[in-house]
């Protein structure tokens, strides 16, 4: 099992050093200097543009200034942004808490929601039960985010009133961000209702960031259950008097989370995606908004940077999962 | 003890079905070993599935009577089966490798039939699992206990489907081609083992196999089916001594044992017909050497004693030929 963790390890490298080759040439394939948007409408002389390039080093040539930048991130410095002068690094950890904390509630909605109806569509293979199921995950699935956004926000929020239609709490509650988790430091706080508002700002933008994982999952889950419940072993378990429940809770279930569990970490990736669209329509100051907003700002650094610790988390999720999946299986654990 | 009368098992369509087991009647008595013996696709495993009520959806189930120890299992609810099924008929299977869940570990596996049927403590059901291990052959049994079945060779977990079978002291053990997916030398080992279990509890043993020797061995009555059908049922020696019906002739002719020195083995020509292609009498008759019109006409009924049945509209005499 160790050796399969540092092997997992070992395998990061070469992910991340691509993924930052990667977002290093797609910010310079982008049109416009960045010395002219630091400019912004002043006209510079060519002695300040000069200076300014020596500054930023855009003197140097192209795999000079991604060595440079890869130093500097390995040393934990990940420039500063171009508009609010202050850095990357920070910025993002200011952020991340509030994308952490949606997305963990998305996908706790996506996991309790998804996976029992795969389960159930599963082993009532062609039922009713299996048809609007899938129906339903399908529908879930092709449905565009902001577009479903929008439809929750409008029957949820304007018609019936029973969500906040955008934030992280209600305004009538103020205190210090201590963890940066709304509803960790709405507890802390001591405020009565606080935790409530907070929760209640979280259902509508957790459902729509949900739906996707939630789909994919239910749809997993249902494949893997109908394959593994045509195993020899489930005969087997049925032969030793073992009730249908302990049959697909112990039996099957196991061996079906397998590849779930691999397909619930890939939806991390996604989940992040989702959640540029989810936080910018409910106005959730998380990473999403802020890598928009700093699309439309053109703040380099920010993008770059942003783009490098999107992927990082994803890169740990994903090794997580690996890890997961080891201890499910077996086979895997005693591979080495 | 084991009385099925009539057992039919259908698949496909309700408007067109297949009969994987037509009619199949046999019994087991307590403390005997029989043997079904039949080709691929003959509706011997079929048959013992349906007996432990493992057959699914879409096939369907009926019968007579399935009577096991003065029940019915026809007639109990699932939940009353399975009280019976897994304690005190059991069951192995033909590919131990795929048998076992490769999740847990085969203790676990054990243990979870006794925690069932028995109960019992925790440090209990371990113990027995230990002593079961090592009744079956399996060498440090207290080690073995924690290994996932991955880590085991075909024929060590085939005694552990074994050890997990023989747990609560069935009175019935089915035994559906034990030893198909294992090595030659290991095909003996296990046998042996099955045997000297059979004898020493005094359970039943309804052994499923294409392997008349091994039936010759150890059985004392056979069942031969073909195509779905029980052809011909008796007792061991009158079988092979005299068979009445042409097809356990054939079968018993296509012994290497009883091949003559030089010649090429006998064998059947044609081959079992399959869903689309059932003949209209006998199911034999295309491939039977003494087929007449009549049997090309009409399917035979399941004739003879009790303790002797044949199906075939002319069986065959002491002669070997049609009476």
């Amino acid at each position: 099992m160790s050796a399969f963790i540092v092997r997992r390890l070992l395998l990061i490298i070469p992910t991340f050093i691509g993924v930052s080759l990667l977002a290093f040439t797609l910010i310079h394939l982008i049109p416009g200097d960045p010395i002219d948007l630091i400019a912004g409408e002043r006209s510079v002389s060519d002695e300040r543009r000069a200076a300014l390039e020596i500054q930023f080093g855009l003197d140097k040539s192209l795999p000079e200034q991604y060595l440079v930048y890869m130093t500097n991130v390995l040393r934990g410095d990940l420039g500063q942004s171009i508009v609010t002068r202050t850095g990357v690094l920070g910025e993002f950890f200011a952020r991340f808490p509030a994308t952490i904390e949606l997305s963990i509630l998305a996908m706790l909605f996506a996991i309790v929601v998804g996976l029992p109806l795969g389960i159930l569509a599963g082993v009532r293979r062609g039922s009713t039960v299996d048809h609007v199921t899938m129906g339903v995950a399908l529908t879930g699935y092709s449905m565009p985010i902001f577009w479903w956004a929008l439809l929750l926000i409008f029957l949820s929020s304007v018609t019936l009133g029973w969500t906040p239609v955008s934030g992280r709490i209600s305004l009538l509650y103020f205190f210090d961000q201590v963890t940066g988790f709304m509803l960790i430091d709405a507890l802390l706080s001591g405020q009565r209702g606080a935790f409530a508002s907070a929760l209640h700002h979280l259902v509508l933008p957790a459902i729509v960031l949900g739906t996707i994982p939630l789909a994919v999952i239910a749809r997993m889950t249902r494949s893997a259950m109908i394959e593994v419940l045509s195993d020899d072993y489930i005969r087997t378990a049925r032969a030793k008097g073992v009730s249908p429940f302990g049959v697909v809770g112990i039996h099957a279930l196991r061996n079906a989370l397998i590849p779930v569990v691999t397909v619930i970490g890939l939806q991390v990736g996604i989940l992040l995606a989702g959640a540029i669209l989810t936080e910018t329509i409910f106005a959730w100051p998380g990473i999403g908004k802020w890598m928009v907003d700093s699309i439309t700002r053109r703040d380099y650094p920010v993008i770059q940077g942003g783009i490098l610790l999107i992927a990082s988390t994803v890169i740990l999720v994903n090794l997580t999962v690996d890890v997961l999946y080891g201890v499910i299986n077996p086979r895997i654990r005693h591979a080495d | 003890m084991l009385e099925i009368e009539d057992l039919t098992v259908e698949f496909g369509t309700v408007a067109r079905p297949f009969r994987a087991v037509d009619t199949v009647s046999f019994g087991v008595a307590e403390g005997e070993v029989v043997g079904i013996v039949g080709e691929s696709g003959s509706g011997k495993s079929v048959s013992s599935l349906a007996v432990m009520g493992l057959v699914d959806y879409p096939g369907r189930v009926s019968a007579t009577r399935i009577g096991f120890a003065g029940n019915d299992l026809k007639a109990l609810s699932n939940r009353e089966r399975r009280h019976i099924v897994g304690k005190d008929i059991a069951m192995i299977f033909q590919e131990p490798m795929t048998s076992l869940n490769p999740c847990y570990t085969v203790g676990f596996q054990i243990m979870e039939a006794l925690r069932i049927h028995i109960g019992g403590t925790r440090r209990s059901r371990r113990e027995r699992t230990v002593e079961l291990l090592a009744q079956v052959g399996i060498p440090d049994p207290g080690a073995r206990i924690s290994n996932f079945p991955h880590q085991l060779s075909g024929g060590m977990n085939q005694r552990v489907m074994i050890a997990m079978a023989i747990a609560c002291n069935p009175r019935l053990l089915i035994a559906d081609e034990p030893t198909t997916a294992l090595d030659v030398t290991i095909q003996a080992q296990i046998m042996e083992l099955l045997i000297s279990l059979q004898r020493e509890h005094g359970m039943a043993l309804l052994l499923i196999t294409h392997d008349l020797a091994v039936v010759a061995e150890v059985a004392q009555r056979v069942v031969i089916m073909y195509a779905g059908q029980v052809v011909e049922t008796g007792p061991i020696p009158e079988i092979f001594q005299s068979p009445r019906h042409p097809y356990t002739a054939a079968l018993l002719d296509a012994l290497p044992e009883r091949a003559k020195a030089h010649e090429p083995l006998n064998t059947i020509p044609g081959v079992v017909p399959g869903p689309f292609d059932r003949p209209q009498g006998c199911l034999l008759s295309p491939r039977c050497r003494f087929a007449t019109d009549h049997c090309h006409a009409t399917q035979p009924a399941f004739g003879g004693t009790p303790d002797r049945r044949v199906r075939c509209h002319t069986p065959l005499g002491h002669d070997g030929l049609p009476t």
